[in-house]
């Protein structure tokens, strides 16, 4: 996990400042370069697929075995399910059956909660974006700030504060800074009240739907996982930033634009960040492995109801057939969120696009 | 250090021996570096010790001598656990599996990574593509998600959440690996010793293994903290050896017996602390060895 939640390393920008090659229609390199990108991720996804398919249907010795475990089943049941799985056929028919089923949305059966694997994904879905969602706006936010401001005095009070925090941060597993926020905000400690609800989404028994008390109810339920997601992602983006100022600081516009007379804030707002900000930007969608991978222990700590509580619940028994869907969607969505950001990189900035 | 005393070894000692020790001397004048090696070698002695003091009745669900649940006090100095058992000696076994599976898991990290790295950078042209295409693949892939799915196929135990590590960190030093290769590979040397008829094998394991090596070191160190945070995420989960005690495992019993929802600080500070610790440990010791073997690649602040 060292790998994925480091700072990000120079392969990934290099990846994104790869020149695009220059071509007499603008258009036309566009298209050329939209086609090797999907083409790309087309690749990658096949072989996610054929990891999901080794991990799942391969290395079990005995899938029915460990589909069934936890649940009685009769021998004609195991035959049925011999059958069906396909597991009398050979592997590359099997391969192409879990291709088949897995493209159109056919991601087995929980037996754990018996219902199809898809109907549970597509429930747990949309707690696990709310989630994501409002910590990724949060710690980009936070991280932006932090960033800029330390980023453009390098060696000051607050740039020395937050990298420091940001480095032990660093050092906490996310669920054990969940555990303890969970302890200090819905808990109480000392002379702390219990502020926030420990767990789960809504408060049992309440109405649901867009009422005004049900959406605050969510809301307080969400301050503590969101707040522990932002603690663990916002220093990756603080650094991206302040990095990305850093390098800016160094161009001679600066001077220019200091003697027009500016004041240093407005140089630095003006001139310096949005600038700085266009490699940023996409470097946002490249962490999303990162918040996927805290999803999965915050939602755990907090009983959040979304895709990463469902992994954990898949895992108790284990439900195979649960864990390979949640695995095929937290990664096919990486693979996604890689193409936005190879394609936004390519549409903000105005001297990729034209060369 | 004068001309005399660099020059008086020079005679006798081999050049690798030599640049052990200016290693050494450097490493013992860092701080930072000497504190981490310090808490290690503790925490290494405790835990090779541990059998030593604590049996297996310390350890013991059955018949474990107090009450559940109770705060610190003179016989219990860290409280007790949900079975009773006292917290300390529990703390001090944890240490045994949280760092064999890290040591474990890096050096299968470190080996898997340095033969793609090699092959990647020894041979060119297709090879290379398809290895380093995949270590792009694995590097983009969400690592938990990954090695969730892998140890629970594999199922609960300390060698599933090994390889499960181990499969999920190499790509960060193939890259690395592959990159020194290439440079090492590109030094006049080497054409020397291709010149002289050396095998593809030979020239690999003699020539450029050696040359290479510190970065091993250097990659290992910065992935052991890496290892410590997944196997205690994984043993959290519920992946982990069920019957062995572990920090992970102490966590997620404190959390799943409703020590976190009582607020019973005793049971969830001691292990997480402990973490930290050791990962810290490790980070400042990856640190001062990236810094004084590869200066040039050594991240800023």
């Amino acid at each position: 996990m060292s790998t994925n939640s480091a700072p990000l390393s120079a392969q990934s920008l290099s990846a994104l400042e790869a020149p695009p090659s220059g071509g007499a229609s603008g258009a036309r390199d566009f298209a050329h370069y939209l086609a090797t990108k999907v083409v790309a991720a087309v690749v990658s996804f096949v072989a996610l697929l054929v990891v999901g398919f080794v991990i799942f249907n391969l290395m079990p010795s005995n899938p029915v075995e460990a589909l069934t475990r936890g649940r009685p089943t009769s021998a004609k049941q195991i035959a049925v399910l011999t059958r069906e799985l396909g597991l009398n056929q050979p592997i590359w028919e099997r391969f192409g059956h879990y291709v088949v089923n897995t493209l159109q949305g056919h991601l087995g059966y929980s037996f754990q909660f018996e219902t199809p694997v898809a109907t549970l994904i597509a429930q747990r879905l949309w707690p696990t974006i709310l989630l994501m969602g409002s910590s990724t706006i949060v710690s980009v936010w936070l991280g932006m700030w932090l960033g800029i401001r330390s980023g453009w005095r390098p060696g000051s009070l607050l740039d020395r504060l937050s990298t420091g925090s940001a480095i032990t941060l660093w050092s906490v597993p996310t669920f054990y800074l969940g555990i303890i926020l969970l302890v200090l905000g819905s808990v109480g400690f000392g002379p702390i009240p219990p502020l926030f609800p420990a767990g789960g989404m809504s408060t049992p028994g309440t109405v649901g739907g867009f009422a005004i008390s049900h959406i605050i109810d969510i809301a307080r339920h969400l301050v503590l996982p969101c707040l522990t997601l932002v603690l663990v992602v916002f220093a990756q983006y603080q650094m991206i930033m302040r990095s990305s100022m850093i390098d800016e600081a160094g161009n001679p516009y600066l001077l220019t634009a200091r003697a027009k007379g500016l004041r240093d804030t407005e140089v630095r707002r003006r001139h310096v960040v949005p600038n700085a900000l266009l490699p940023s930007m996409t470097l946002i969608f490249l962490q999303v492995g990162t918040m996927i991978s805290g999803t999965i222990t915050v939602e755990t700590v907090y009983s959040w109801p979304g895709l990463g509580y469902l992994t954990y619940q898949a895992l108790q028994i284990p439900d195979l057939q649960l864990l390979d869907g949640t695995f095929i969607i937290f990664s096919g969505s990486v693979i996604v969120f890689n193409l936005l950001a190879d394609l936004l990189y390519r549409a903000l900035d105005p001297r990729v696009r034209r060369s | 250090m004068t001309a005399a005393t660099s020059q008086a070894p020079a005679a006798t000692a081999p050049p690798r021996l030599l640049a052990l020790r200016r290693f050494a001397r450097e490493f013992a004048a860092r701080r930072a570096a000497m504190v981490g090696l310090g808490i290690l070698v503790a925490l290494t002695i405790l835990a090779l010790a541990a059998p030593l003091f604590i049996h297996a009745s310390n350890l013991d669900v059955v018949n474990a001598p107090g009450q559940p649940l109770s705060p610190p006090s003179m016989r219990f100095p860290l409280g007790t656990d949900y079975a009773g058992r006292s917290i300390v000696p529990l703390l001090i076994w944890g240490t045994r599996p949280s760092l064999a599976i890290a040591v474990v898991a890096t050096a299968l990290t470190m080996i898997l990574g340095s033969v793609i790295g090699l092959l990647a950078g020894h041979h060119g042209g297709t090879t290379s593509r398809v290895l380093m295409a995949l270590t792009d693949w694995f590097i983009a892939l969400p690592t938990l998600p990954l090695a969730i799915a892998l140890a629970a196929v594999l199922g609960q135990g300390d060698t599933s959440i090994t390889i499960a590590i181990a499969v999920t960190s190499w790509p960060g030093t193939a890259r690395l690996i592959r990159a020194q290769t290439l440079a090492v590979e590109a030094r006049p040397f080497i054409e020397r010793v291709k010149a002289l008829g050396a095998r593809d094998s030979q020239l690999v394991i003699r020539h450029v293994l050696p040359n290479v090596a510190p970065f091993v070191l250097v990659s290992g160190t910065l992935t052991v903290s890496g290892a410590i945070i997944s196997e205690v995420t994984l043993a959290f989960l519920g992946l982990g050896n069920p019957t062995d005690v572990s920090w992970g495992s102490m966590i997620n019993q404190a959390f799943f017996q409703g020590a976190v929802s009582a607020g019973d600080w005793w049971y969830i500070l001691p292990p997480g602390i402990a973490i930290v610790i050791v990962a810290l440990a490790f980070t400042m010791i990856g640190r001062a060895v990236e810094n004084i073997l590869n200066p040039r690649m050594a991240r800023k602040p």
